[in-house]
């Protein structure tokens, strides 16, 4: 099978400073149709993958390759790589002022696809993905993200994941901070999103969201490194035990 | 006007047209400033006798004034230079088929006689100088509705002229509304009756055409008692690369119970010195509201003053600017509390890129008797990179305790996490800067008319574009 990501050895720096070392030689391959989960202790360089995934100016890469779909996208700009098909759920995701939640989402779905949705079904798709995701309709009026709830901004966030239908979907941390119900709302909306050719790379330091969902496997990261792969068992054994064992 | 065609007029409406010349060699121009200048304009407008007295006084003034000692240096300008006075040959008509044809076509190619027809009740177009087209529907004139070019109010209500011109703005205020009185020559004569309601707006259009000319209109509007209006000028001129001058002058007068909404939307070429005036006075119960968007320009200084003279007189105050590269936008405000219960809202914005400077002056003076008064002052500015410049500097007077005052001033570089969030969805980091710009101006353009409001996204465009190297 054909796969869609494949990272082969990836050395990032932080921006603003440039001795540190935050992935050290880090390998990861997801093909179409699986369910991959990175853990991890803080500092360990999770969010650092999924931002270096999207070439975020805040972190350079000094070694190693990114590919997506058998293309190598590591020098892309951020705009780009998203087009090939990447989304990204933001841990802390923006607020745009004076920017309404409906001309926001036309917006970002008329760049991705090159061409302006229809305006009559792409407000059905809209409200009917918003009604699965207990989001209230009216919502579309406000201002993208201004005054939202933790949990009515991630719900936004698996909004547009829906509404973009990627073949790549990163989730950085977008459990975190998150009551029940709205976890199982954002697992929800995952499972609504998922199919045979996609894919879903779950960043989280919870095991909370994985209950409902089949994964695939699951890594440990520990100092810009998968440490253990595994099946949803090591999920389980990272609940009991934590990330000592792996600590060094 | 039906949103279809605004849409489509302005999506037409590139710089190109901005940019448009039209080769007018049927006009007579004339240099500098002197006396002899001055007497024979004033000789072929066929003036009363006061407003040439008005012309050799703010005259002598000009030469004995110094620049101001503060924002943006303008000692580089020379009124040699300057074409002071640029008549097209062919006078003031009251039907667009009349106007010559090349300045026509600039008009035609911004929209105005479109917009008179589709939005308008009144309209009149200057041309450098002079005003060369004006009109106002029939039964706003059989209701008493005054609505002219300066020069013909001058020629045919000179005592209601005269009982109010200078009054706001006198000649004295500062150097360049002294050469501003010397020099005065086209803008427009309003008059609204007491309680009389115009449904549709007024524009005036001011278009600059000629290289290293200047522009000294000068704007005279009275609401007579529990009248209403709104009031919209353009202005836009070609780029050269001669400086021209603008030094407008803006006189408005609101009686009681009465209420004026004043909307500019200001887009002069990057060779132009804005050195503008405005004024008004509220009386009791009246209200003026000054809406204004300020994209062109070299260098702007332009501070317009509310003084709220009756109890209850309220100024609401709304502007946005944008400063570009080589762009030195000084604008700001005065207000003056002169009565108890008076209220002003203020809510400004500013963007600069490539090294644009944009600065805000506020200037609040709330005076003993303004008891019970309330203010709400708000400026925000918007750097779009570390090259360009924004500063707010307030100044608040307030002689009693007795107001209500809030004051918020934010400045803040654009969020290089905001773009990545933007580009991370698909948008190009021009489009993500574009749409955050587009949402920082969203509150302002609200404010605006709506074919006004296009015309200011697609002027934040035409800003935007080639921001990224």
């Amino acid at each position: 099978m054909k796969k869609l990501l494949e990272i082969k050895n990836l050395k990032t720096i932080a921006e603003d400073d440039p001795n540190k070392q935050i992935l050290k030689g880090l390998n990861l391959t997801i093909q179409p149709g699986e369910v991959h989960v990175i853990m991890g202790p803080n500092g360990s360089g999770k969010s650092t993958l999924a931002n270096t995934i999207f070439h975020s100016p805040r972190y350079i890469v000094t070694d190693g390759d990114i590919f997506f779909a058998g293309e190598k996208i590591n020098d892309l700009s951020t705009d780009k790589i998203a087009k090939k098909g990447i989304f990204m759920s933001f841990q802390t995701p923006e607020e745009i002022p004076g920017v309404s939640l409906a001309q926001f989402l036309k917006t970002t779905k008329h760049s991705i696809t090159g061409e302006k949705p229809n305006l009559y079904q792409f407000t059905k798709d809209v409200e009917e993905k918003m009604k699965e995701l207990g989001m209230s309709y009216d919502t579309v009026n406000r201002e993208f993200n201004v005054g939202f709830s933790g949990g009515e901004k991630k719900k936004n966030e698996i909004l547009q994941l829906l509404l973009l239908n990627p073949k790549l979907a990163i989730l950085d941390e977008t459990d975190s901070g998150l009551d029940v119900d709205a976890i199982q709302i954002v697992s929800k909306g995952i499972d609504l999103y998922k199919n045979e050719e996609n894919a879903v790379l779950i960043i989280t330091h919870s095991t909370k969201i994985l209950k409902n969902l089949k994964v695939d496997q699951v890594h440990i990261l520990v100092d810009g490194k998968i440490v253990k792969t595994g099946d949803s068992s090591l999920a389980k054994e990272i609940e009991e035990n934590g990330y000592q064992k792996y600590s060094k | 006007m039906a949103k279809t065609d605004v849409t489509k007029y302005m999506d037409s409406n590139t710089r190109n047209i901005y940019n448009l010349k039209a080769n007018n060699q049927n006009l007579q121009k004339e240099y500098g400033l002197t006396e002899e200048l001055i007497r024979k304009l004033s000789s072929e407008k066929e003036e009363p006798e006061w407003a040439l007295a008005i012309r050799l006084k703010a005259l002598k003034l000009f030469f004995e004034l110094e620049d101001p000692d503060w924002g943006p240096d303008i000692s580089y300008l020379d009124i040699r230079n300057i074409a002071t006075y640029v008549k097209p040959v062919k006078g003031e008509v009251r039907k667009w088929e009349d106007v010559p044809e090349d300045i026509r076509e600039v008009f035609d190619k911004l929209g105005i006689p479109e917009a008179e027809k589709q939005a308008l009740a009144g309209s009149g177009a200057q041309f450098d100088s002079e005003i060369v087209y004006h009109n106002l529907t029939e039964d706003l004139k059989k209701q008493g509705v005054i609505y002219t070019s300066f020069d013909e109010g001058l020629k045919n209500y000179p005592e209601l002229v005269k009982k109010y011109f200078t009054k706001a703005v006198p000649l004295t205020d500062h150097k360049y509304i002294a050469l501003h009185y010397a020099l005065f020559s086209g803008g427009s004569f309003v008059y609204i009756p007491k309680d009389a309601e115009l449904d549709r707006p007024l524009q005036s259009y001011f278009r600059l055409n000629e290289p290293g000319a200047g522009q000294f209109e000068h704007t005279l509007i009275i609401v007579d008692e529990g009248a209403k209006l709104e009031f919209i000028e353009g202005c836009s001129a070609p780029g050269y690369n001669e400086l021209n001058l603008h030094a407008g002058c803006v006189e408005l007068f609101v009686e009681k119970n009465a209420s004026l909404r004043f909307s500019t939307i200001e887009n002069w070429s990057k060779n132009m010195l804005n050195l503008n005036t405005k004024k008004c006075y509220v009386s009791e119960g009246g209200k003026i509201e000054w809406i204004m968007g300020s994209f062109g320009s070299k260098v702007s200084m332009l501070y317009p003053l509310s003084v709220l003279n009756g109890e209850g007189a309220r100024c609401e105050f709304t502007n946005i600017s944008f400063a570009g590269s080589g762009q030195n936008l000084d604008t700001g405000l005065k207000i003056i509390h002169n009565a108890p219960r008076t209220s002003s809202l203020v809510n400004a914005k500013s963007i600069s890129k490539d090294g644009g400077i944009c600065t805000f002056r506020s200037n609040v003076w709330v005076k003993k008797q303004a008891k019970h008064s309330k203010l709400s002052l708000s400026c925000e500015s918007l750097m779009l990179d570390s090259e360009s410049r924004s500063d707010t500097v307030p100044v608040n007077t307030l002689e009693t305790d007795d107001v209500i005052f809030a004051h918020e001033a934010k400045i803040g570089k654009i969020s290089d996490q905001a773009i990545f969030y933007l580009m991370s969805r698909g948008m190009t980091e021009e489009e993500a800067k574009g749409l955050i710009v587009r949402g920082f101006a969203e509150p302002i353009a609200k404010a605006f008319p709506v074919e006004y409001a296009v015309e200011m996204n697609r002027l934040i465009d035409l800003e935007l574009e080639g921001t990224i190297g």
